[in-house]
C-alpha cells in the first residue's frame, strides 16, 4: 500500500491592470475572488523579462512597468521573502542595464534569486550577468536550494542553444541536475526555474529546450512539482500528472502568439491594453491532499 | 614624400575594401541573405534592421559579435577560407552561412 500526498503550488498571475487571479490546482483553473488572494500569504514571487534598456515603441517605460509591477507586489499586506526572476533581466545585457535593473529590484522586500535569459548573456561568457548574479552557482548559474521544505533548482538553459534553435542545459548540467534530484524525498515539493520553456510549446521559433522529456522523465516520480519559465511573454500552461509548467508575462512587453507573425518580437499594442498583458506570477502554497490508494494485488 | 605615399596609398586601399564590403540585412528573423559566397579578405557587414536585436555568433567561435539593437552594425573581415556557419544567439533559429573562397 502506498499513500503519497502532494501540496500543490497555487499560482497566481497579477496583471497590472485591475487583475484576474488564478488558482491553479490539481490542474483545474479557476478564477479565485482577489479579496481572497490579499489574505493568503504567497510562498514566493515570480518575476520575468523584465528587459530593462528597452525603449522601443511596444514600451518607451520598461522601467516604469517594473516599478508598478514592484509596488503592486510590495502593496500586498504580506509581501513574498522570495523572489525569482526567471531570466531577460536586461534588454541588451549592457552594464547600465543592469545596474538600473539592480537598482529597481532591490526594492523588493523578498531575498531574489535570479537565472540568466539569453538577452542577459549576449557578452559572450555572460560576463555582465555572472558578475551580479553568479555567486549562488560558482559563476555556472545553475544551482538549488531550500525553502520552507521546498526544493527550488535553478536551471540554465540559454547558453547551450541546439543546431534547431532550442534551449538546452548541455551534458554537464544535465548530470548535475540528476544528482541533485538522486536520494530526494519523493513527497518534497520542487519548484524548477529557467529562461526559456522547459517543454517544448513552439519548436519554430525555439520555444522549448532540447532535453524536455529527460527533465520531465526525472521529475516524474515526485507529488508535487511546478516548473516555471519565461522568454514568451505570455501565459501557457499545461499539467503533467504531478508537474505543472507555467509560463510567466513579461513586466516589460507583450509578445505574439507561437507563430503569428515573422518571429517573437516585441507586440505593439493600444496603450490602454498595455498593463492588461503585463504582469508577475505568484505562487501560494494550497493543501488539496491527493491519496492514491492501492491494492495488495 | 615616402610617408605620404605609403598614407595614401592606405587610404586607397581602405576605400577599396570599403567599396567591396559585403552587406548582410537582419530583417523579420532572418539574415538575408542567408547563404553567402565571398572571396577572402573580404568584410562582411551586417545590419540590424528589427526593433528587436540580434547578434551574428559563428558556431565556431571565430566571430561574435555584442548584441545589435535597432539600426546597428557588426563588421567581420574573412581571412580564411572556409564554411562558416552562424546563428543568432538571441534567436537560434535564425541561422545562416558564409562561405570564404
Amino acid at each position: 500500500m502506498t499513500e503519497s500526498f502532494s501540496r500543490r503550488e497555487t499560482l497566481k498571475c497579477l496583471g497590472l491592470s485591475a487583475g484576474t487571479l488564478f488558482t491553479l490546482s490539481g490542474g483545474i483553473l479557476t478564477a479565485i475572488d482577489p479579496a481572497q488572494a490579499q489574505t493568503e500569504v504567497p510562498l514566493f514571487l515570480q518575476i520575468s523579462d523584465t528587459h530593462i534598456g528597452f525603449n522601443k515603441e511596444a514600451n518607451p517605460d520598461v522601467a516604469g512597468t517594473l516599478r508598478q509591477a514592484l509596488d503592486k507586489v510590495n502593496a500586498l499586506p504580506r509581501p513574498p521573502a522570495l523572489v525569482l526572476h526567471t531570466g531577460d533581466v536586461t534588454h541588451l545585457s549592457k552594464a547600465s542595464e543592469f545596474d538600473l535593473a539592480n537598482q529597481l529590484l532591490s526594492q523588493m522586500r523578498g531575498e531574489l534569486h535570479v537565472v540568466p535569459g539569453e538577452h542577459d548573456v549576449t557578452d559572450g561568457p555572460g560576463t555582465e550577468f555572472f558578475a551580479r548574479f553568479g555567486k549562488p552557482s560558482g559563476n555556472r548559474g545553475y544551482y538549488s536550494f531550500d525553502y520552507q521544505g521546498v526544493h527550488f533548482v535553478a536551471l540554465v538553459n540559454v547558453m547551450n542553444f541546439k543546431p534547431n534553435g532550442l534551449g538546452a542545459l548541455g551534458d554537464d548540467q544535465l548530470a548535475w541536475f540528476k544528482d541533485d534530484l538522486a536520494g530526494r524525498s519523493a513527497s518534497q515539493p520542487i519548484v524548477v526555474f529557467a529562461h526559456m520553456p522547459l517543454w517544448t510549446i513552439y519548436q519554430p521559433w525555439g520555444w522549448g529546450t532540447a532535453e524536455g522529456e529527460e527533465i520531465a522523465e526525472m521529475l516524474r516520480r515526485f507529488g508535487s512539482v511546478t516548473v516555471l519559465n519565461g522568454h514568451i511573454h505570455q501565459i501557457v500552461q499545461k499539467v503533467e500528472g504531478n508537474i505543472q509548467f507555467h509560463t510567466a508575462r513579461s513586466t516589460a512587453f507583450p509578445q505574439p502568439l507561437a507563430g503569428n507573425g515573422p518571429g517573437p518580437g516585441p507586440m505593439v499594442v493600444p496603450p490602454a491594453e498595455l498593463p492588461g498583458m503585463l504582469g508577475v506570477t505568484m505562487v501560494a502554497r494550497a493543501m488539496p491532499l491527493a491519496l492514491t490508494d492501492s491494492t495488495l494485488a | 614624400m615616402k610617408l605620404f605615399m605609403t598614407a595614401f596609398a592606405l587610404l586607397l586601399g581602405a576605400q577599396a575594401a570599403n567599396a567591396e564590403d559585403v552587406p548582410i540585412l537582419i530583417k523579420n528573423f532572418d539574415f538575408g541573405p542567408m547563404n553567402v559566397t565571398v572571396a577572402r579578405g573580404t568584410t562582411v557587414v551586417w545590419k540590424n534592421l528589427d526593433g528587436e536585436p540580434h547578434t551574428v555568433a559563428s558556431a565556431d567561435g571565430l566571430f561574435r559579435s555584442q548584441a545589435l539593437d535597432q539600426n546597428d552594425s557588426y563588421r567581420f573581415t574573412f581571412d580564411k577560407s572556409g564554411t562558416f556557419r552562424y546563428i543568432c544567439s538571441i534567436h537560434p533559429n535564425m541561422r545562416a552561412t558564409i562561405t570564404v573562397k
